[in-house]
């Protein structure tokens, strides 16, 4: 709800008359964050676990993510989960850009995050925020199931806060913003480019 | 009174109607006011599990892999068949193992009917018509 628009309290008395009052907004996101949509595809170890939190024990369904769907046109959410070798990542990032907008990204394990226990890997990508924008991330190795849950939430929480009109409006809806991200080619002895200047921002380290 | 018998085939029809315009209706209008379109040559191109795909879609398959996998589909069945003769094989009387070896025979006549057709063939040369 943008501000000003209907008072909190006299909200909260209808309610309690029975009347629901809800804005655009509101209804849209409440809709949107109830039934995101992962894309189905696991890389490595960190799927397992994915799988387990979309079985019965974890029951992703909860969350209304249970719909893993398998083509990108009807995906909602990428959830990078495992070790992203380079000759993995341009797919990655030719399916991220097949996805239709609003996309989000979980980055799930240390390997997606930065390349994990095989960071020093010559094959392997530190990290798939180098190509594209990622939401959430989850450390662990791998996280459990719970863990991807309470990403699912956190994703959830972003998605419920994320404005329709205004100057800070969801990223999704400014045209300038891009939907699709360059895919990175095999270069001699690296991927090319070896990062997304325009979407990576790598962790300053600040020596005291 | 009672309302006209054809009226309920009019909201069943009107009911029909709108449940698929209506959110069509309404993801269009969201695209109009909210949503900025962002085509891109990568969205738009053909899916095909993230690799980049080749050539033409619309191209001629050889016909010949229809005829492999239909013999491969008779004789599927007929595993099921032997299976069951094979377990109640010592079991059987004369009757029932004369008409299993019937049903075998005629599937191994069609097998070298099919053979004799050159439909085992796989060349681009064809034998017999």
């Amino acid at each position: 709800m943008s501000e000003g628009q209907i008072d909190e309290g006299l909200r909260a008395e209808l309610q309690r008359q029975g009347i629901w009052v809800t804005s655009m907004q509101e209804l849209y996101n409440w809709g949107r964050k109830n039934s995101i949509w992962p894309l189905q595809f696991g890389l490595a170890c960190c799927a397992i676990e994915m799988i387990a939190a979309a079985a019965s024990r974890y029951d992703i369904a909860r969350f209304g993510g249970e719909v893993f769907r398998p083509s990108p046109r009807q995906a909602d959410l990428m959830i990078v989960a495992g070790t992203v070798t380079k000759k993995m990542a341009p797919q990655i990032v030719r399916l991220y850009n097949q996805m239709p907008d609003p996309k989000y990204v979980i980055s799930m394990g240390a390997c997606a995050i930065s390349g994990g226990p095989f960071k020093q890997g010559y094959n392997v990508l530190k990290g798939i925020d180098r190509y594209i924008p990622v939401d959430v991330y989850i450390p662990g190795c791998p996280p459990r199931p719970e863990a991807l849950l309470h990403a699912f939430m956190e994703l959830q929480r972003k998605i419920d806060s994320q404005k329709l009109s205004g100057e800070n409006k969801a990223e999704f809806l400014k045209p300038e913003q891009p939907s699709e991200f360059p895919v990175p080619e095999f270069g001699e002895h690296d991927l090319n480019p070896p990062a997304n200047p325009k979407t990576y921002r790598p962790p300053k380290l600040e020596r005291a | 009174m009672t309302p006209d018998p054809y009226l309920f085939i009019v909201i069943f029809a009107g009911v029909a109607l709108m449940f698929p315009l209506l959110p069509l209706g309404l993801a269009w209008m969201w695209r109009r006011f909210f949503q900025p379109p962002k085509p891109g040559a990568q969205k738009n191109a053909i899916y095909e599990c993230g690799v980049e795909s080749v050539g033409e879609a619309q191209i001629q398959f050889r016909s010949q892999y229809y005829l492999y996998a239909i013999i491969f589909l008779i004789f599927d069945v007929e595993a099921v068949f032997l299976v069951p003769f094979a377990v109640a094989f010592s079991g059987l009387p004369l009757g029932a193992f004369i008409a299993i070896l019937v049903f075998l025979l005629l599937l191994i006549e069609g097998l070298v009917w099919a053979w004799g057709k050159g439909c085992l063939n796989w060349g681009p040369t064809r034998t017999g018509t």
